[in-house]
């Protein structure tokens, strides 16, 4: 599906979406990739510059606003998703970008993260999740596996990890989406499926961070095992992998995903991916299927579905008030409840 | 009915359980008051429990009203009348009644077991406790359940009307008018006639006891109305001049009004209020918690809103890295703190001026904030617009501290023009600021003008595309940068930045007697107390004088020489010293503090034997401490 191209768009390249500034990612890291995904994607779209604004908080990932020119925010640890809420709320008009990590929106910035979500605030949450922190050099983050050895876990970790898009769901998220940096196609059309979703659009980015968690999605990015360990999920269709599409997902009848031979089961009993269901509960039950890069996890776009915006009901509200009282006049608002008159 | 004498104030104290209704009295009397037309000040004072346990000293609540034939300014130093709805409210606030001035007692809750909730042995009505005061015993639950029978109200629901009762005693004694509050109730209970009808008899039932029994002729007095300025007058509390404030202030600068905030006491009303006026385009949001509503206003703010948080103490606590960004990036920001009881939860219902430091220093790195505090419930409206101007003409975050006895205390306030409120429109950028090398035009977030004020490009501005962050950069491009002199020069310019603020605010008025030996230096709420303790002083024949401090950060430009025309130097503040320490540390010139830390104010007879205390020690060439 195209979106509609502005008039001054078509002539707008990927440099125009580019800053003077140095990229200064390690090289080889995952997030080159995803900025050159989301570049490109903007020029696709015929974005408008001047109303594109990413919004960031700290952490390796959050550097991206300096390289996209567009308008921007660097803001503080874990509260991009805030930041991002007030402009979106305030601006309707603007198209609002919050770029994140695992570190960033899942621990310190944990509760602006879902607060966004449920309201369904009028968003795009890009989580670039490398399940390590990489800009204060390699301590696990919420979502590293159990067990998990760094320089802060010289035993192992004990926390158990969040699975991410488990978490969106239960936050009440409206569109939830997985995505590989390295895949450039589902990435942009995953965006393509975010962009268009009113309201908070999350998409999950396993990114790799070769410097302190290499090859830590090998198993489902990696040439030899992505085709057995990539779920790609598409709306209306049944959901099937492997080299031959022999695996499939199926719903049990307690609702639990499972993974099954085609042949086993036959080829009706494979579940059909709706990501429009209203009800969240089998998107969820499919979030299960992995917690993390460790066997078939689905990809793409997991829910997708309508509800009115925050942004929409803050503005019906204010409308409706102009409506019944006029628009605000100060004299009356300062006379408002008893007065009396002096001379 | 019985004649009444005249004196020129009088401070009534309703005091009884948190259920009891006192606050509803306390209010419904003060606007009785102010339509009569007496000058007045309100004191109300609740404990943070919505119901503590009933009929215990902790759960008292009060309500102080001082009102008067002149112009007043603190809730009076000690009540002259004290009603009490039960033995806890009387054991809390009898310290506070010199002998010889009256207690009006609902004598039907002095009970042996409401003595028991209040830990009283004995009655305190007939066991001497009261000898020296004029008490008047009444039967305020059953005259009240007798008189709501007669509108059809059951026994257990009329006894709730109690505090009609006392409100209609207390209006005959001091001949207020009753009309507005017979309004006020219809209006307010329409949808249950039954409990409005029993207020009603209550409240007569009270007026006509005070009328037909002979018992008050000698405590019967009548205050004629104060000479105000001629005007329209209305009661207004801090909170909601405050939120009146904001509104005027945005529309000031042509803005809309974004406020976030998350539920604190005591500032919650001012979200409260300002969600109430959404048809001036104002846009309220409940955060999820202090944090995001501090970074929501930064995110409306940067999409080019007047992005407003209000809070209290542990709210500024959260609030301190997200004020150190908006100090990067130089963006406007209003961000109210009504001061409450600290440390931690401290007092929440309670008022305290200990933020002060805080708001000055409580961030880390060098984050220089412009700091602003009002000094009466009406000032709190000019105030807030003064945040919001010095917000959008220099870019940057500012505090308006308020405190907890501003924010519920009430006053007459003259009702300003609207047409007369100075305006401040915003001019955002429009056009590149910057030829590059290459002869293209740029816009550079960071250029700045002669004031040091960077312009403000609001995204939708074609061109004008540009990224800014917390993370350090180099003026005029924004561009991240570490270099040494680069940061050198980013923290001089932001202190610069705001020290100018100086040249754009009013100087520091002294009043007082002029040729005074002592100057009183005083800010935010204890305005009223130091004025009235200092006029006390120079009534008996002292010679002080008063400056008050609106500005905190920076200092009123005219401050130094304020201070170098006087040997002695008294600062009372509702904390351990903290405007004293930035005097002494600012100035270099000693100073005596005057604190208090008791979760109320000070009366103005604090502060007035302070001011006779340092008026008579020698002249010290060492200053003394
Ligand atoms: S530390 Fe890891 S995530 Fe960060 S820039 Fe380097 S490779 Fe990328």
């Amino acid at each position: 599906m195209s979106e509609p191209q502005g008039a001054t768009a078509a002539t707008l390249t990927r440099k125009d979406f580019q800053t003077d500034q140095e990229v200064r990612w390690c090289p080889g890291c995952g997030d080159y990739t995803i900025l050159a995904s989301v570049q490109n994607f903007l020029v696709e779209i015929g974005a408008d510059k001047s109303k594109t604004v990413f919004i960031s908080g700290i952490g390796c990932s959050s550097r991206f606003p300096y390289y996209m020119d567009t308008y921007g925010i660097h803001s503080i640890h874990g509260r991009a998703p805030a930041v991002a809420t007030g402009l979106a709320t305030a601006r309707p008009d603007l198209d609002v970008w919050v770029i994140t990590g695992d570190g960033d929106a899942l621990s310190i910035g944990g509760n602006h993260f879902i607060h966004a979500l449920r309201r369904n605030v009028n968003l795009k949450i890009l989580l670039f999740n490398n399940m390590i922190y990489g800009l204060t050099k390699g301590q696990y983050s919420p979502t590293s596996e159990l067990g998990k050895i760094t320089k802060s876990s010289p035993a192992g970790t004990a926390d158990h990890p969040f699975n991410t898009v488990s978490l969106a769901l239960g936050a009440e998220a409206t569109f939830v989406a997985r995505t590989l940096d390295m895949d450039r196609p589902l990435t942009e059309e995953t965006l393509r499926a975010a962009h268009r979703h009113k309201g908070a659009s999350f998409v999950e980015i396993w990114q790799n961070c070769n410097v302190f968690n290499d090859k830590a999605f090998e198993l489902v990015t990696g040439k030899s095992s992505r085709a057995d360990n990539q779920i790609r999920l598409q709306h209306g269709e049944k959901i099937t992998f492997g080299p031959d599409r022999e695996r499939g997902v199926r719903f049990t009848p307690q609702g639990r995903a499972e993974i099954v031979e085609v042949a086993d089961v036959g080829i009706d009993e494979i579940a059909v991916h709706d990501a429009h269901r209203e009800d969240p509960s089998l998107a969820f039950s499919l979030s299960r299927l992995s917690n993390g890069p460790y066997g078939p996890t689905p990809i793409g776009v997991f829910r997708d579905v309508d509800r009115p915006t925050y942004g929409e009901l803050v503005e019906h509200q204010i409308l409706a008030a102009q409506e019944r009282h006029g628009p605000g006049d100060l004299a009356s608002l300062f006379a408002s409840g008893s007065t009396w008159t002096v001379g | 009915m019985s004649s009444a004498n005249s004196i020129d104030s009088v401070a009534i104290r309703f005091a009884g359980d948190s259920g009891d209704g006192m606050q509803l009295t306390g209010d419904r009397f003060t606007l009785e008051t102010a339509i009569f037309g007496n000058d007045l000040v309100t004191f109300p004072n609740f404990p943070a429990e919505i119901r503590a346990p009933a009929g215990t000293v902790a759960g008292v609540s009060s309500f102080q009203v001082h009102f008067s034939d002149h112009e007043i300014l603190t809730p009076g130093d000690a009540p002259d009348v004290l009603v009490v709805m039960n033995p806890a409210a009387l054991k809390a606030n009898i310290g506070d009644l010199p002998p010889g001035r009256t207690v009006i007692a609902n004598v039907d809750n002095f009970d042996e077991r409401s003595l028991h909730k209040a830990e009283y042995d004995s009655d305190p009505l007939h066991d001497g406790t009261l000898d020296g005061y004029t008490v008047f015993e009444v039967p305020m639950t059953t005259l009240t359940v007798e008189a709501a029978k007669t509108v059809g109200a059951k026994p257990r629901d009329a006894e709730r009307s109690k505090n009609f009762f006392a409100l209609g005693l207390v209006s005959w004694l001091y001949s207020r008018p009753i009309e507005p509050t017979l309004e006020w109730n219809r209006a307010k209970f329409s949808k249950d006639t039954l409990v409005a009808d029993a207020n009603e008899a209550a409240l007569r039932a009270g007026w006509n006891y005070g009328d037909t029994t002979e018992m008050f002729t000698g405590v019967r007095y009548e205050v004629a109305p104060a000479k105000l300025e001629p005007g329209t007058y209305r009661s207004i509390s801090g909170n909601t001049a405050t939120s009146y404030g904001l509104i005027a202030g945005a529309q000031a600068a042509g803005l809309p009004l974004f406020l976030a905030s998350y539920p604190i006491t005591p500032a919650s009303d001012i979200l409260h209020e300002l969600s109430r006026h959404k048809n001036f385009g104002v846009r309220t949001m409940q955060a999820e918690d202090e944090i995001a509503a501090i970074t929501l206003a930064i995110g409306a703010a940067f999409g080019g809103h007047l992005g407003v948080t209000t809070t209290s103490g542990p709210g500024l606590d959260l609030k301190a890295e997200a004020l150190g960004l908006a100090v990067q990036l130089e963006i406007p920001l209003v961000v109210v703190d009504v001061q409450r009881g600290g440390p931690s939860t401290g007092l929440p219902t309670k008022t305290e001026q200990a933020d002060l430091l805080h708001a000055m220093f409580g961030r880390h790195g060098e984050s220089p904030v412009p700091i602003l505090a009002a000094s009466t419930p009406g000032d709190c409206f000019d105030s807030a617009i003064a945040a919001c101007r010095i917000a959008v003409t220099h870019m940057t975050p500012v505090i308006l501290l308020v405190d907890g006895y501003l924010a519920n205390g009430s006053q007459p306030w003259k009702l300003p023009d609207p047409n007369a409120i100075e305006r401040f429109p915003v001019e955002f950028a429009t056009e590149p600021n910057h030829v590059a090398e290459d002869g293209s035009s740029e816009f550079w977030p960071y250029a700045r003008d002669e004031r040091l004020v960077r312009p403000w490009a609001v995204p939708g501005t074609p061109g004008l595309e540009h990224r800014i962050g917390g993370i350090e950069h180099a003026d005029g491009t924004g561009h991240i940068s570490y270099t040494p002199a680069n940061h050198q020069h980013m923290t001089e310019v932001r202190a610069e930045k705001v020290a100018r603020i100086a040249d754009d605010l009013p100087p520091l008025q002294v009043s007082g007697a002029d040729d005074a030996d002592a100057l009183v230096l005083g800010w935010g709420s204890t305005f009223g107390a130091i004025e009235e303790g200092v006029r006390r002083h120079n009534q008996g024949g002292g010679r002080a004088a008063h400056a008050h401090l609106h500005q905190l950060n920076p200092f009123p430009s005219n401050l130094r020489v304020v201070l170098d025309a006087y040997d002695k130097v008294l600062v009372p503040e509702m904390n351990s010293g903290q405007l004293a320490f930035l005097i002494q540390g600012h100035f270099v010139k000693r100073v005596r503090s005057l604190s208090k830390v008791a979760g109320v104010p000070f009366t103005a007879g604090e502060v007035a034997e302070a001011i006779a205390a340092l008026s008579a020690e020698r002249d010290d060439p060492e200053g003394h401490q």
